[in-house]
């Protein structure tokens, strides 16, 4: 059965940059944190796209779970022991339809 | 149609203006339509300064912001004596309930608008069966704020979503209407309303009415109450029209 997937466009709100490893230990432990390794397993999140430039990134999640990352996401605190906020800026069953919506900040590392 | 979201419980240091303005600009970037911000009984001799100041800021970034006084009574017999003296110059009246008396007082009169417990004693929150069935008859809310859910960690967060899931039960059993509000202390404890609605699912409120805690709901009460600080209102329902000679 094909597995139908969301892709979600973040935008990190803080005055610091980060790495894309700490930004997604900092994603991978909330998920974690609330829902246990069990649910995170579920979730099908991969890291799509960051710029740390920007502070923007795009993640991959099935379908069902977009409700429960965007959960997850707004739990984050804090990224490598520095304040923080992350906000879904727009979910999209497609990559393009947010590349269109977001063009430069989707290029990144 | 598309949903008008408030976040009516916002907490900057309102002796601190640049912080204020930070936290009305990030609720309009957030897509807030309406806004409030308590002001502790104690604050409210200076209050028309900062109301005034307040609501320039957020006619700037065209909000509609609403009057709320957070109350915290250590006494019912307190409790009315607040209520007498302020229900009249505010546009949402919460009650900070820290003993069962006040809690029981507090839902059962029609004066209160929002019932609000403390979120770090657990033992403190008398949300139970008898307080819906008081707050249902009353119109009050149950307010249920994000932020603890954000900096708590471990076993207090475990503990404080296990409270909340059976206040929110409840709440849903007796129909009391919920209000999920920020209670943000700055621009980075603040979220938007569709993450909002996705933190209040995870005390098992279904989509719709988390949605509802915090568009419909909050706006119900601010609509209500403007209607009745109307010079125009009556009663419920009763609104006047014309007055004097041509009527």
């Amino acid at each position: 059965m094909k597995v139908r997937r969301r892709y979600l466009a973040l935008k990190i709100d803080s005055s610091e940059k980060f790495e894309q490893k700490e930004f997604l230990d900092a994603l991978w432990n909330a998920v974690i944190r609330l829902f246990g390794e069990y649910g995170a397993s579920k979730t099908g999140l991969a890291l799509i796209g960051y710029n740390m430039e920007k502070g923007f990134a795009i993640i991959r999640v099935a379908h069902t779970e977009v409700e429960k990352v965007r959960a997850a996401i707004s739990s984050i605190t804090e990224v490598a022991a520095k304040p923080v906020a992350i906000h879904v800026l727009a979910v999209s069953g497609t990559l393009k339809a947010l590349h269109r919506k977001f063009g430069a900040a989707t290029s990144g590392n | 149609m598309k949903r008008v979201f408030a976040d009516i419980n916002l907490k900057p240091n309102l002796n601190d203006m640049e912080q204020v303005r930070q936290m009305v600009l990030k609720a309009s970037e957030l897509d807030y339509r309406l806004i409030a911000l308590p002001v502790p009984a104690s604050f409210s001799s200076s209050l028309e300064k900062h109301t005034q100041r307040l609501r320039e800021i957020c006619k700037e970034r065209s909000l509609d912001i609403a009057s709320r006084l957070n109350l915290q009574p250590k006494t019912p017999r307190e409790l009315l004596q607040f209520l007498r003296k302020w229900r009249r110059k505010f546009e949402i009246i919460a009650v900070v309930c820290e003993s069962k008396a006040v809690a029981r007082q507090a839902a059962k009169d029609h004066r209160v608008d929002l019932l609000n417990f403390p979120a770090i004693d657990f033992h403190g929150r008398f949300f139970d069966n008898a307080e819906a069935e008081l707050a249902s008859k009353s119109q009050a809310s149950l307010e249920i704020e994000i932020k603890p859910l954000l900096t708590l960690k471990g076993p207090a967060r475990i503990r404080l979503l296990s409270v909340l899931r059976r206040e929110a039960a409840i709440a849903k059993n007796f129909h009391v209407p919920i209000v999920v509000s920020s209670g943000a202390t700055n621009p980075l404890l603040m979220r938007k309303p569709l993450e909002m609605a996705a933190l209040a699912t995870l005390f098992d409120l279904d989509k719709p009415s988390a949605l509802d805690a915090v568009s419909k709901n909050p706006l119900a009460i601010v609509k209500r109450n403007r209607e009745k600080l109307s010079p125009r209102f009556v009663a419920p329902g009763i609104r006047l029209i014309k007055m004097g000679k041509d009527c």
